[in-house]
Order: structure tokens, then sequence, then C-alpha cells
């Protein structure tokens, strides 16, 4: 076989692993949209707030400490012991159900039958407000995250492909993980959405929150829980980006990224979404791998908005979305 | 008596129609000129024109840009800081090429060049909308500083990557360039503000406008009676793009004097920039104002009091600055969706009654 097609499939195979990142976030959007239609710009900087979260919960850092310091001249910083990561998940998620909480409390609640456009701007601002929040608790340097997965070059995968190929392609191992944990979260949601009382609830809403309010479903308690789940989702995906490549700010970024996705998988679809991740990932990885002789590198910032936009002129419902947009 | 009219007695469509009805507003801008073109002028010193006032003038700009964009036509845009970018660099290369020609004529051609760039990035208006027009505009966005960053002709060939203004002089005081003082880089920019915001007032009022509006509040109902949705769209889209094109320009080559796309125009100058026009008011020319001005001077005040006075860490001021900003566009949505311009209104409404409001 010749090189350049196995280095395309090498580029190709680490793009579905980016891909599957941009999958989890475009999933937690997904999740929201359907049940509130509100696109939720935040999502990224949730996953961000997360991973913050855990990390301190696991080393045991004192919450606001750099402000209770410039406040009361006091010199805190950890409360001395380490949570193992079998508490600090569960303690993130009730952080993560908290915030749920509060969105719908203090700002969800007060924009009902608002205009979409609106809804959206009030995500920006509310992603504004946990980054802040976020370095504020936590700290702003970029940390360390171990949960315990393992690292490195995965040797299974070098085996594999050198005995098929007699080229050994890269692969991390958590890469590994995390599409198992993937698909492992998928089939747990749907699971969730099919076969739980709460999950139907959750499918009536999105389906009409007239007719759901009419058979006594509780508006207000499915927000909260959709928004705790994209929480969790958010959680996910924080844990696999932060192990991969440290918490910090640029994981907010992926957010971004995330709309393509959407365009591409369309607002309303789960599996939408991972194909979208997906062909999103596959795709940028290899349009720079081609173009990179051409044009040079970093084509990576701008490829999945013009692939949207080419997409949206064709196809604007998306690959499996419902068709409701009207043409002006 | 202070803002009070003694009853209706307009008489021509012209009076009624005018931008400044109450005699004690018409005043009160002129005095605003007066004191912005004669007094300013002679007492501002150089850390207040360049840490406040000039960044002011020159978001104003880009705020009543947006505002005609997002306010206006109701079209969503996260492109700012990428048109911004494209004026900045359609001057430098016009400066750099045309050495001979004034620099108002420079900013305003990068301005045209602007529109022409934001008019192709708007054609996807025509059809999607909402947030699917959002990745459309951050499509530019990207694009477009990858584009500035990476293709050596736009910076000609600099080693650094970064473009500078070379000196330029008008009326015979250096404007652009390191030789430039506060006071003339001041009076250029507020002499664009003034023609840019007149410009916007008028376009906003007139037959364009009212078409903008009306896609804005339904464009099927516009279409119905006789908007031509395209030619709406597209010219929001070129005389928001001019704006934010003359804004960009200015930023680069009386303000800043030498800029890296990337760092210089990124993303957060689009939230910024959008922000303003949030917090200011969607759809009104004195909301790009107050946005400007609050998001420009809410942060040095909140720094020169926390870092200053109270002896934090610039950094954690910092992450309170973004916390704050964010709560504060979700408070405007929430209690006052059309922003501080809606506030004004409010009270003007109140003082014209007052002291007898029923």
């Amino acid at each position: 076989m010749p090189d350049t097609l196995l280095f395309a499939m090498e580029a190709a195979l680490n793009g579905l692993t980016a891909g599957i990142m941009y999958a989890l976030v475009a999933l937690g959007f997904v999740l929201i949209f359907k049940a509130s239609g509100i696109f939720n710009f935040s999502q990224g900087v949730m996953a961000l707030f997360a991973a913050l979260t855990l990390v301190g919960f696991q080393q045991g850092q004192v919450p606001f400490a750099h402000l209770i310091n410039a406040i009361f001249g006091t010199r805190v910083h950890h409360f001395g012991w380490n949570l193992p990561t079998l508490l600090a998940i569960p303690a993130t998620v009730g952080v993560m159900v908290v915030f749920a909480w509060a969105v719908e409390r203090f700002v969800l609640r007060h924009l009902v039958n608002q205009k979409p456009i609106i809804l959206f701007m009030a995500t920006i601002g509310l992603a504004y407000f946990l980054e802040g929040l976020g370095d504020l608790m936590w700290g702003a340097e970029v940390k360390r995250l171990d949960v315990g997965i393992p690292q490195g070059m995965s040797g299974a995968v070098d085996d594999l492909t050198f005995g098929l190929f007699g080229y050994g392609f890269y692969m991390d191992t958590l890469d590994l993980y995390a599409m198992v944990i993937a698909a492992l979260l998928v089939a747990v949601l749907v699971l969730f959405s099919q076969y739980t009382k709460e999950g139907r609830a959750l499918r009536a809403v999105a389906d009409d929150h007239q007719a759901a309010l009419s058979v006594g479903i509780s508006l207000r308690f499915i927000w909260v829980l959709t928004w705790s789940i994209a929480g969790i989702v958010a959680l996910v995906a924080g844990i696999m980006w932060g192990a991969k490549s440290g918490v910090q700010f640029s994981l907010s970024l992926i957010a971004l990224k995330a709309l393509p996705v959407l365009i591409l998988g369309g607002f309303t679809s789960i599996p939408g979404a991972i194909v979208g991740g997906l062909i999103i990932g596959v795709g940028e990885k290899l349009f720079d791998f081609f173009m990179q002789p051409i044009v040079g590198g970093a084509t990576e910032n701008w490829f999945a908005y013009m692939l949207a936009l080419v997409f949206l002129l064709f196809r604007p419902q998306g690959l499996f979305g419902e068709k409701i947009i009207e043409r002006v | 008596m202070l803002y009070r009219e003694a009853g209706d007695f307009k008489t021509s469509y012209a009076a009624d129609n005018q931008t400044f009805p109450i005699r004690f507003d018409r005043y009160g801008y002129y005095l605003v000129l007066a004191f912005a073109f004669l007094v300013m002028p002679m007492v501002i010193s150089d850390y207040w024109a360049n840490s406040i006032v000039i960044p002011f003038l020159i978001y104003a700009i880009a705020a009543l840009g947006l505002n005609i964009l997002i306010g206006y036509c109701g079209q969503l845009s996260l492109g700012t800081g990428a048109f911004m970018a494209v004026g900045a660099y359609a001057c430098y290369k016009l400066m750099v090429a045309m050495p001979g020609l004034n620099i108002v004529f420079v900013v305003v051609l990068a301005g045209l060049v602007t529109a022409a760039v934001g008019t192709l990035f708007g054609l996807p208006s025509l059809r999607i909308k909402g947030f699917y027009l959002a990745v459309a505009t951050l499509a530019a966005q990207f694009f477009l500083i990858w584009l500035f960053t990476r293709t050596p002709w736009f910076f000609n060939y600099s080693s650094t990557g970064m473009i500078s203004a070379p000196t330029r002089t008008l009326f015979g005081y250096p404007v652009t360039g390191p030789s430039a003082s506060a006071v003339s880089v001041y009076l250029v920019c507020l002499s664009f503000l003034v023609v840019m915001a007149w410009l916007a007032r008028n376009l906003t009022r007139g037959t364009i406008g009212r078409k903008w509006m009306a896609i804005r509040d339904m464009d099927i109902a516009a279409e119905i009676i006789g908007v031509n949705p395209m030619r709406a769209k597209l010219s929001a889209f070129a005389v928001s793009s001019f704006l934010i094109g003359v804004s960009g320009a200015l930023f680069f080559a009386v303000y800043l004097g030498a800029a890296e796309a990337g760092e210089a125009f990124g993303i957060d100058k689009s939230f910024l920039v959008l922000f303003m026009v949030i917090v200011g008011g969607l759809g009104s020319i004195l909301g790009a104002f107050l946005g400007a001005a609050f998001l420009i001077v809410g942060p040095v005040l909140l720094k020169m009091l926390l870092v200053n006075q109270f002896d934090w860490s610039s950094d954690l001021a910092a992450h309170l600055e973004v916390m704050i900003i964010g709560a504060l566009i979700l408070a405007f949505l929430i209690i006052e969706p059309h922003g501080l311009a809606a506030l004004w209104r409010t009270i003007k409404e109140k003082l014209r009654l007052w002291p007898f409001p029923h």
C-alpha cells in the first residue's frame, strides 16, 4: 500500500478520536435544544467548569481561595486532603445539578416566551459568567486531570495495524477509552429516554411544550433535568479532553466547533450529533493533511465552519434533523 | 423649563420626524458636540485619551455598525472581529500602495472594501437565519483571520507577520504612526464617529431603515408588503460592514499603530462588540454609544478600584470582570431587553410629564 494512503488513514483515525470529543459536546447541545428549544452556547464552558471542579475536588482545593485571600488577607489554598476520584465525580455531578437548578431558577424562568435569538445571546452571557466563576473558584492555571485512565500509545492498535499494513498507526489509549465511554453514554441516554418515566416526559416536552404541560408534566422539572444531564455530558467531555491536554481555557473553544457539528447532524438528532462530530473530526484532519502542501497548515481552525456553511446552502436541516426551516 | 413641551403643535411631517423633538434635547446635543470638539482637546490627557476616550470612539463606530445588522435588521453576526480586520488590512495595503492618498479617503475606501466582503459573507443570510447564520458568520471570522495570518501578501512579507501604520498627516498634523499626538488622533476619531452616527441615524429612519425593521419584525410579512428581502438584508450587511470596517481601519491605523490579525481581531472582539450592542440597546443609535461607553469605562473603573484601591492581583480582577460582564448580559436580557437606551427613554418620558404624571 502506498505510504500517502497509510498516512491519510492514520490522519483519519486521529480525526475520528477528535470527532468523538466534538460529538460529546454536541450531544449536550442537542439534549438542551430538544427539551427547551434553547441553543446553549455555554456547553463548552460547562465542560471546562465541570473539569475544573473535578480537579478542585480531587486536590482538595478551597473554592474561591484567591478571592478569600484577597479580601481577608488570609493564605488558604488547600484543605489538605485529596478526594478519591470515585467520590469526586459524584460531588462534581452534584455541583452540575445545582448549577442546572440555578440556571432554571434565575435565568430560564424569566426568559420564557422570548425569541430564540435572545435566549441564544443569554447563553453567551451565561458562558462568560461561568467562565469567570470557574476561574475565580478554582484558579486559572492549567491543571492536570488524572482519573486513572491509562494514557500513551496503544500497543494493540500499533500491533494490529502493523500486522495488517506493515506500518503501525499511532493512537492514544485514552482515545480508545473515550470511544467506549462515549458509546456507553449514548446507550445509557437512549435507554433512559425510552424506558423511564422521566425519559418519556422529556421526550414529550421535546415534542410539544403545551401538550406536555396539559398532561401534567412539570416543565421546570424537565428543564432542570435536561440541564443536569447536559452538565453530566459536559463532565464526561471535560474529563476526556482534560485528561488529554490539561484543563485550560481552550477547552471551552471546542463549544464553537460543536456548532458546525450540529449543522451537519441536525439540531434535534442524537445520532446526528455523533455522526456529525465524526465527519467534522475526520474531515478536518484529512483536509489539513491534503491541503497542507498547497495552502499551509492550521486549516483546522476554519474547515469545520466552511463545511457547515456549504452544507447549509444545500441541506439546512442537517443529515438527521427535522425539516422545519422556512425559506424567505 | 427643563424637558418640557407646551403641547403637540407639530404642523409638518419633518417636524414630527426630527431626531431631537424636545428643544432641551436638541440644545443638549449641540452642547455635547461643542464640548467634544472645542473643550475636550484642551483638557484631555494622554492617559485618558488612550485608555478610555479613543477606544470608546472607535468601538462606538463598530457598535453602530453591528447594531444596524442585529438591532435593525435582525441578522445575528459573530464575525465583527474579522470584519474589523478586513478594514485594518485594507487600510494598511492602501496606505502602503498609495502614499499620497489622504488618510480620510484611505479609511473610507477600507470601509468600502469591508462592505464588499461583508456583503459576500451576508449571502448565506438569504437562505438561513438565526443561529444558523451565526455559524455562517463564525466561518467568516475564522477563515478571514486565518487568511490574514497565513498569506504574506497581506502583511507585505514582514518577518513578524505584523502590519504597522506609516506616518500620515492631515492638515499638517501627523495622525498615524508614532509621532501622532493624542489630541489629533482624538479629533480624527471623533469626526469619523459624528459623521458615521449621522449616517446611521438618517439611514435607519429612512426608507431603507424601515425595510430593515420590517424584515427584522417578520420577514414573510415584509416580503408580502413588497420589501425585497435580498436587497434589504444585503444592504444591511453592506452598511454594517462599512461602519465596522471604518472602525477597524481606525483601530489599526490611528489607535494601535501596529497589529496582528489573530491577536487584535479575534473572536473575543466579536463578542465584545455584540455585548456593547446588547447592553446599550438593540435597535437604537444612542444605545451603541451607551453600550460602548459602558463596556469601555466599566472594566477600567473596576480595575482601578480593585487593583489600585484594594490591592488585588490583576488576574483576579480580570476573572471578576468576565463574571460581571456575563451577569450583566443576563440581567439586561431579563430585566431590560432593550438595554440602557430603553432606560433612558423611560426616564425621558417621566421627565416630560413631571410633576403631573396623570
